[in-house]
C-alpha cells in the first residue's frame, strides 16, 4: 500500500495537468463504455471525438456551441474564485432571451441597426436582474444564493413556457409554441457564411478577455480573488463581501443574458419553449474544468461543446444515446475534482527493504 | 363557494406530494447532522426514480423496484462520499457534479421506458376507518409510503435526540476533530450518513415515478431535490421541521392541478411556479434572523475533516 502524503506547497504543474489527466480518463471511460454499448471503441471514439473537428462545418457547430458556455463559464468562474456560487446561469440565460425576444418581437417592422444593440442590452439588463435577486438576498437576509439562484432557474422556465404558449405567440404559426421568426435586423450577423456560428462568439471571447483582465490586473479582481481563497484575510483587510457578491452576481448575470440573446437571434432566430440545451448548468463544469481561469474556460468550453456536438454524431451515425453526452459532462467534473487530490497531495510508496538486498547481491 | 368533496381532494394529494419531499430531506438531514453537505440529491432522487421504475417494469413486483432504487441512491452517494470523505474534494462542487451525473446517468438508463407505465403504488384500505366520512380519505386511504414517511421522520427525531448513534452523528456535525479525539470514526461515520442519505433520496425518487405519476419522464423530480435541500434549511436541521415545510410545499404544489377548481383564474405557468417562490419566500423568513440558523446550523457542515 501506497500512501498519501501532503505536499509541502500546492504543485503548479498538478494544477495544469489534471484537467487534462481528468479529459484523458473520461475519454476512456467513454471508449469503455462505447464497448459495452456494443460498439467498435476506436470507431466510436473517432466519430464522437474526432469526426467534429474534420468539416469546416463541424468546427463551426464546435464554436457556436462554445459560445453560450464561454460566455456563462466565465461569469460563473469570477464568481466561484470569490467562492459565490451563482448556479442558476440557465434561469439568467432564459430571461436574457426573454428580454431580447421582447424587444426582437416589439420592433419587428424596424429595419435599424440599432435593434441588436438594444436586443444585447436588454438581454444582459434581463440576466443581471434575475441575477439581482439571488444577490439581494444573499446579502440582505443571507439566504444561500445557491438555492435562491437554482428556484429561480425553474421559475424562469415557465415564464418563458407562459409567453411562448401566450402573448409572444406567432398569431399565423397553427397553434405552434413558438413566436414568429425574428426580424433580418434582430439576428446575429453570421461569421462565415455557409456555417451557423454567428457574432455572439467574437462576444464571448471578447468577454473571456476583459474577464482576464479583470481578474490579473485590477483591484476588484484581486479582493475577489483573495476573498476566495482566504476569507479570514479578506475580512481582516476590510474587503467587503456584499460587494463580491453583487460584483460576481452582475456580471455573470449580464454574460448569461447575452448568452441567451445569442441563442434566441442566433441558431433558433425566434422565441421556443426551451432556449437552452442546458447550458446555464454544463457552464459549472467548463467553469471548474478551466482552472476558472477566463482563457482555461474557453478551451474548457471548447471541449464540452465536443461532448454535445460529438453525442449528436454518435446518435446519429452509432444509434447511440445521445444522453451519454450528460453522462461524460458529469464524470469529467468527477474526474477533474479527484484529479485535483495531487494538487495537495502526492503518492508515497511505502518503503521496501530493497536496497539492503541489492546490496547483498553485489 | 368550495365544493367539500374538491378540498377533501386538495388536501389528500397534498400527502401524496409531500410524501417524496419528506423522505428525501430525511435523508440530507441526517447526512447534515454529521457534517456533509450533499448538493447532489436532485441527480440521486433522478436516479432512484429510473432505478425504482426500471426494476418494477421488469419484474412486477414493486418493492423490488423501491429496494433498487435504495441501492442505486446508495451507490450514487458512494462515489460522493468516495470524493469528499476519502479524496477530500470540496462538498459543493462534488454534489453539484453528483447532480449534473445523475441527470445524464437517468436520462441515459431511461431512454427504453418513456412512455411505459405500471401500476400505481396501492392505497391502504383500513376497515371501517377508510370509510368514514371526512376523516377517512383524509386519514386512512393512502399508499403505504405515506405513513412509512411520518414514521420516518418519527423514528429519525428519535434516533437524533435519544439514542447513542444520534449523540454521535451530532458531535461528529459539530466538532469532527473533537470526536475524532476521544475515539469516535469520524470518516466511518460520514460514509455511514452520506449512505443513508443516499438511499432516502433513491427512495424519494422512486416514489414520483411509482405512485405520484406511475412513469418515468427525464427530468421528472423538477427541482425536488433542490426543494429537498432547502426544507433541510426551513426546517433548522429538525426532523418534525421538515414534515411541516414538506406538507406546506406539498400543498403548495398541488395547487397548480387543483387551482381552476378553487377558483383560481391564473395561468396554469404562474401556479407551476409557485413551489419554486414559496422556497424562496420561507428560506428568506428562516434566515433573516440568523441567530435561528446559527445555532442549529451544525457547526461542521461543508467542512471536511481529515485525521492527521
Amino acid at each position: 500500500m501506497s500512501r498519501l502524503e501532503k505536499r509541502p506547497e500546492p504543485s503548479r504543474r498538478m494544477m495544469l495537468a489534471s484537467p487534462l489527466i481528468a479529459a484523458a480518463a473520461m475519454l476512456l471511460t467513454g471508449s469503455v463504455l462505447f464497448f459495452f454499448l456494443g460498439q467498435e471503441p476506436l470507431r466510436a471514439f473517432h466519430v464522437y471525438f474526432i469526426k467534429p473537428w474534420t468539416t469546416l462545418y463541424g468546427v463551426g457547430e464546435l464554436l457556436l456551441k462554445a459560445t453560450p458556455l464561454i460566455l456563462c463559464g466565465v461569469g460563473l468562474a469570477i464568481g466561484f474564485r470569490a467562492s459565490v456560487a451563482n448556479i442558476g446561469a440557465d434561469g439568467q440565460l432564459t430571461i436574457g432571451a426573454i428580454a431580447a425576444g421582447a424587444v426582437a418581437l416589439y420592433f419587428d417592422q424596424v429595419e435599424a441597426w440599432w435593434v441588436l444593440p438594444l436586443m444585447l442590452a436588454a438581454g444582459a439588463l434581463g440576466g443581471m436582474l434575475w441575477a439581482a435577486i439571488p444577490a439581494l438576498l444573499r446579502t440582505r437576509f443571507n439566504t444561500s444564493e445557491i438555492l435562491v439562484s437554482l428556484m429561480l432557474v425553474y421559475v424562469a422556465y415557465h415564464l418563458l413556457s407562459y409567453l411562448v404558449h401566450g402573448p409572444m405567440r406567432d398569431p399565423d404559426g397553427f397553434n405552434f409554441p413558438q413566436s414568429k421568426m425574428f426580424s433580418e435586423s434582430a439576428t446575429l450577423p453570421l461569421l462565415v457564411e455557409g456555417l451557423r456560428v454567428n457574432a455572439a462568439f467574437i462576444l464571448s471571447l471578447l468577454a473571456a478577455a476583459a474577464a482576464w483582465f479583470f481578474c490579473k490586473h485590477t483591484f476588484a479582481g484581486y479582493r475577489m480573488q483573495v476573498s476566495g481563497m482566504a476569507p479570514a484575510a479578506a475580512l481582516y483587510a476590510g474587503f467587503s463581501e456584499p460587494r463580491n457578491v453583487w460584483l460576481a452576481f452582475m456580471v455573470s448575470g449580464a454574460l448569461a443574458g447575452v448568452a441567451g440573446v445569442g441563442e434566441v437571434a442566433g441558431p433558433l432566430g425566434q422565441m421556443q419553449p426551451s432556449v437552452s440545451a442546458g447550458y446555464g448548468f454544463a457552464a459549472i463544469i467548463v467553469a471548474y474544468v478551466g482552472r476558472l481561469h477566463p482563457l482555461g474556460v474557453v478551451l474548457s468550453a471548447l471541449l464540452m461543446s465536443l461532448l454535445y456536438i460529438g453525442g449528436e454524431t454518435a446518435q446519429i451515425e452509432l444509434q447511440v444515446p445521445s444522453a451519454i453526452t450528460g453522462m461524460f459532462q458529469g464524470l469529467l467534473l468527477f474526474y477533474l475534482l479527484a484529479a485535483d487530490l495531487f494538487i495537495h497531495y502526492r503518492f508515497k510508496p511505502r518503503k521496501r527493504h530493497l536496497p539492503a538486498v541489492v546490496g547483498e547481491a553485489a | 363557494m368550495i365544493d367539500t368533496a374538491l378540498l377533501i381532494a386538495f388536501l389528500a394529494s397534498t400527502a401524496g406530494a409531500a410524501t417524496p419531499l419528506v423522505v428525501a430531506s430525511m435523508g440530507e438531514l441526517v447526512t447534515e447532522r454529521s457534517g456533509v453537505l450533499n448538493l447532489g440529491m436532485e441527480g440521486m432522487m433522478l436516479v432512484g426514480a429510473v432505478t425504482g421504475f426500471g426494476v418494477t417494469l421488469a419484474t412486477g413486483q414493486m418493492w423490488l423496484g423501491l429496494l433498487a432504487a435504495m441501492a442505486a441512491g446508495m451507490a450514487m452517494s458512494l462515489i460522493f462520499g468516495f470524493l469528499v470523505l476519502t479524496l477530500q474534494t470540496n462538498q459543493v462542487a462534488t454534489g453539484l457534479a453528483l447532480t449534473l451525473f445523475g441527470i445524464g446517468v437517468s436520462a441515459f438508463m431511461g431512454r427504453g421506458f418513456v412512455g411505459q407505465t405500471v401500476e400505481r403504488m396501492p392505497q391502504l384500505t383500513f376497515p371501517l376507518l377508510s370509510e368514514m366520512p371526512f376523516v377517512g380519505p383524509l386519514l386512512f386511504r393512502f399508499d403505504g409510503m405515506v405513513y412509512a414517511s411520518v414514521a420516518l421522520v418519527v423514528l429519525i427525531g428519535w434516533m437524533l435526540a435519544r439514542t447513542r448513534l444520534g449523540l454521535v452523528i451530532r458531535a461528529v456535525g459539530e466538532s469532527p476533530h473533537s470526536a475524532h479525539a476521544i475515539g469516535f470514526p469520524v470518516i466511518a461515520l460520514r460514509y455511514g450518513t452520506v449512505l443513508f442519505g443516499g438511499a432516502m433520496a433513491g427512495l424519494g425518487g422512486a416514489y414520483l415515478s411509482l405512485a405520484l405519476t406511475p412513469m418515468w419522464v427525464e427530468g421528472m423530480t423538477a427541482g425536488r431535490g433542490w426543494i429537498a435541500l432547502a426544507q433541510v434549511v426551513f426546517a433548522t436541521w429538525k426532523p418534525r421541521g421538515v414534515l411541516v415545510g414538506a406538507y406546506l410545499f406539498g400543498g403548495v404544489t398541488v395547487l397548480q392541478f387543483h387551482g381552476q377548481g378553487l377558483g383560481l383564474a391564473i395561468p396554469s405557468e404562474f401556479l407551476s411556479m409557485l413551489p419554486y417562490l414559496a422556497t424562496i419566500v420561507v428560506l428568506v423568513i428562516i434566515c433573516r434572523n440568523p441567530q435561528t440558523i446559527l445555532l442549529n446550523k451544525p457547526m461542521s457542515l461543508g467542512q471536511n475533516f481529515k485525521a492527521d
